[in-house]
């Protein structure tokens, strides 16, 4: 491994020995560990679907499969946004990247607030709660952390975006914008794994209820 | 892409020099004192803080196990009751493996990782703090049921499901458990996180992975598994906490739950854990062994393959705890040949051990007596884990005593031997002082009997059907002569860890004072004034060839020259650049104390205080920036602070 390809940008720092910044190596072997959260969380749903007990709320009559749809895309298009952010910071241009930042987060909040009408409409329409079924404590335990990372996901953005008003902020923090960048994909990328394996594979391998 | 990041500024650069830091607290700058202590962000006072407290618990788990073998010291016994039996076996399995063994061994990445890899300090020193001070948080939260009504956790260490549920266990002392271990866990991510970056990125020029350390291989081995192992119990333990809490169904039979899933989760997390636990003191026997032969460690590339294999393979033999639950016959054998499979990077690396020895002019020091004591005893706990592995006769070694043989030789022959090799070993580097031969050879020979007379006969009383974690037995079953052979070297062995304790502690006020190398050793630690000073490397190294202190030494003119140019350049820069220290780790982990109590004892209000001074003091943390101030070599304690330039 070569050392001449370490760059001394800051006087004081030896440089990183692979060339990544220290954030973001950190970053993604944190996305690793987060992986195995949901991997865990989507197995017992997984798991547990197998073998519903009497009563067990049927998916397919539950879902709403055209809201959700909707909410997974605009989750995809707030990743886009994400993208044009980092790319915009990358290039120098602040003012940029606190517009795509803020849509980033407005189209968050948008899927948080479908999951919050999705789990309203859940609860009090299909009587499907996370106490009274198998199928309503893995669903709601699986999405409700995931929407917890979207929460703390948009929160973050928010930060950032006020942070970008103090004198100084520039180019030299896209390291700390292409982080966010990665931990906002990261949850994006799981959504589209929760989407399949939870809502779409009840629609394709449905489990036949037991009487 | 590439080019982006060739052009602009960030790369490597811990904070951006725009942005003015804001800093609600100032950064405190006491060198000495407790609030030296509360904030330090230096990996050595860090490691010895971690040490520290891990030899408190170490000690609490030996009387929790003096206990257990007082009450089993004759058949019918009534010293204590059957629940607070259960009590000492959940505590003492708890304590010794998340309380002791795993802040044992991250004392020791603290010690020397950054020193081996010819670092000033970790990636990110406050981050490094936070786990130490949330570690000490869920050391009290599991601990403090022995002041309440609830009581020490009782179920046992691995806590199977549906004895954890509310049914089963209706007082709080299974909240403790469970948010304990989730606090522990978020301890041992983090810092397992900032390990992996440091070892990946701070290495000094030259220092390619092939050139590492095997201690450090097996830093970065743990630390990989700790991150893609802990999720798992994490999980399991939301589970088990939310059906308390919630009334989810995750083990609620009557609603579709099942309990085989927690075993499952938790020993997905166990058995990874245990490599988790025994990596480490391969990496210190690894080192030990070397320096007290004087010879290369043999076979360097395979050793640390072996350690990558162990880990890897580890994932895959999680059932082998779960034979006896009706897996189905290609599940056990799937899992019984994955198990058989792992005996054989372990039996290299033992192998490769034993070609270090050979040959060599062996050095019969206090760490070469536990190291070698180490290779024997590990064996025989492999010996005993690999009968184990054959399904059909673990059905009637499966919660017996044998078990216990087993992973008391593996932990205590195995583990604790290295860690009690590798203290004597490292303390003149980090107090200066040496430990007295005489009284560390005693402690030695007394631990090495008391330990096999303890252990031994537990074979023979788990083959002979005695089970595990019961209160007590009836005088006509066979087990009298073993049990109470048992307690006598539980005992013995009581005393010897005493004797070198005391030892210990003595010679880190009177010990003979050591030079900075007194075993004329082969990693950089060794090149450093004993003890380090606070920058550790006066220049940083340049390494040319594995045991770079070894080459150092015999290429002396080389080094120098070296060194003298770079101390040119460090010079120029400013002088040395230190990390400052910090108030926000020590708040945050206070934080997540309260929260984790409240929520355990169904605190709505308390739990939120709690969370709300976690995310104000990460915020504030965050806000602070990096800081840092600059030393010349030869200085000691905070220069001027720098400030952000505008």
């Amino acid at each position: 491994m070569s050392t001449a390809t370490a760059t001394l940008s800051h006087p004081h720092d030896p440089g990183t020995a692979t060339g990544i910044p220290h954030k973001k190596l950190l970053l993604w072997a944190f996305l690793a560990s987060d992986c195995m959260f949901f991997g865990t969380l989507i197995s017992s749903h997984l798991v547990y679907r197998q073998h519903p007990p009497p009563g067990n709320p049927v998916a397919t009559q539950v879902f709403d499969i055209e809201l959700t749809s909707f909410s997974t895309f605009i989750l995809l298009m707030s990743s886009l946004m994400m993208a044009l952010a980092v790319n915009a910071i990358q290039r120098g241009k602040v003012r940029a990247m606190r517009s795509s930042l803020l849509t980033t987060a407005f189209f968050g909040l948008i899927f948080l607030g479908c999951q919050v009408w999705e789990f309203w409409h859940f609860v009090y329409e299909k009587h499907m709660t996370i106490t009274n079924s198998i199928f309503g404590s893995t669903f709601f335990t699986l999405t409700g952390t995931h929407g917890t990372h979207v929460a703390v996901g948009v929160l973050w953005l928010l930060s950032m975006y006020a942070y970008s008003f103090k004198k100084g902020f520039d180019q030299r923090n896209a390291v700390d914008v292409e982080s966010m960048g990665l931990y906002w994909h990261f949850v994006d990328i799981v959504w589209i794994v929760i989407f399949t394996a939870v809502y779409l594979l009840e629609y394709v391998y449905p489990v036949s209820p037991v009487r | 892409m590439a080019e982006t990041l060739a052009r602009s500024n960030f790369i490597g650069a811990e904070a951006p020099a725009g942005v003015r830091p804001v800093t609600l607290l100032r950064r405190p700058t006491a060198k000495t004192g407790l609030v030296a202590w509360l904030t330090t962000v230096d990996h050595k006072k860090i490691g010895l803080l971690y040490g520290a407290f891990a030899a408190f618990f170490f000690l609490l788990g030996g009387v929790e196990a003096l206990l257990i073998r007082t009450q089993l010291i004759v058949p019918n016994n009534h010293l204590v009751s059957a629940h607070f039996y259960s009590e000492l076996f959940t505590m003492h399995g708890t304590t010794m493996i998340f309380l002791a063994v795993m802040p044992l061994n991250a004392a020791f990445f603290n010690l020397l990782v950054p020193l081996q890899i010819g670092a000033r300090d970790v990636a990110f020193p406050r981050l490094n703090a936070f786990s130490l001070w949330v570690f000490v948080a869920g050391a009290i939260i599991l601990n403090v049921g022995w002041f309440l009504q609830a009581g020490a956790p009782a179920a046992g260490w691995f806590g199977y499901a549906p004895l954890t549920s509310k049914l089963f266990t209706p007082d709080i002392s299974a909240d403790l458990w469970t948010v304990g271990l989730q606090v522990l866990g978020v301890s041992s991510i983090v810092a397992s996180l900032n390990f992996i970056v440091t070892i990946i990125n701070l290495r000094a020029p030259g220092l390619t992975m092939m050139r590492l350390p095997v201690f450090c291989w097996m830093t970065l081995v743990t630390s990989f598994l700790l991150i893609l192992a802990m999720p798992s119990i994490a999980i399991a333990l939301v589970e088990v906490i939310f059906d308390r809490h919630f009334g989810t169904n995750f083990f609620e039979v009557s609603n579709g739950g099942q309990p085989i899933l927690w075993q499952h989760l938790f020993w997905i997390f166990g058995h990874p854990e245990v490599y988790i636990l025994i990596l480490p003191p391969m990496g210190y026997i690894s080192e030990i062994l070397p320096t007290f032969a004087r010879k290369p460690l043999f076979g360097y590339p395979i050793v640390v393959f072996s350690g990558a294999m162990i880990g890897f393979i580890g994932f895959g033999v999680w059932s082998h705890h779960m034979f006896t639950t009706g897996m189905g016959v290609v599940a056990t054998s799937a899992f019984a040949l994955a198990t058989m499979a792992i005996a054989v990077p372990t039996g290299v690396k033992i192998f490769n051990w034993i070609g270090t020895l050979w040959g060599g002019h062996l050095r019969m020091r206090v760490p070469m007596l536990f190291a070698l004591g180490f290779i024997w005893m590990f064996m025989m706990g492999g010996f005993s884990g690999i009968m184990h592995a054959a399904a059909p006769a673990d059905t009637q070694q499966h919660n017996s005593y044998f078990v216990v043989a087993h992973f008391h030789y593996v932990l205590i022959g195995g583990a604790t031997f290295a860690l009690l090799a590798a203290i004597p070993y490292w303390l003149p580097k980090f107090s200066g002082r040496l430990v007295p031969e005489f009284w560390g050879k005693l402690s030695f020979w007394t631990i090495f009997t008391g330990f096999n007379a303890t252990f031994f006969p537990m074979h023979f009383l788990g083959l002979n059907g005695m089970p595990r974690r019961t209160w007590t037995y009836d005088a006509d079953m066979g087990w009298n002569t073993g049990n109470l052979v048992a307690t006598l070297g539980a005992y013995l062995l009581g005393i010897g860890i005493l004797i070198y304790v005391a030892t210990v502690i003595w010679s880190c006020f009177k010990g003979e004072r050591a030079g900075p190398d007194p075993w004329d050793a082969r990693t950089l630690e060794w090149s450093i004034p004993s003890p380090p000073p606070e920058y550790n490397f006066a220049v940083l190294p340049t390494v040319h060839a594995r045991d770079a202190w070894w080459y150092e030494k015999q290429h002396r003119e080389e080094t120098a020259r070296e060194e003298a140019a770079h101390a040119k350049d460090e010079a120029a820069h400013g002088g040395i650049h230190m990390p400052a220290q910090s108030w926000y780790p020590l708040f945050a982990a206070a934080g997540l104390l309260t929260a984790g109590l409240c929520f355990a004892h169904y605190s709505l209000a308390g739990s939120l205080v709690g969370v709300g001074i976690l995310l104000l003091s990460v915020y504030l943390w965050a806000l602070e920036g990096p800081g840092g101030y600059h030393l010349h070599p030869g200085e000691s304690g905070g220069g001027a602070p720098d400030h952000a330039k505008p």
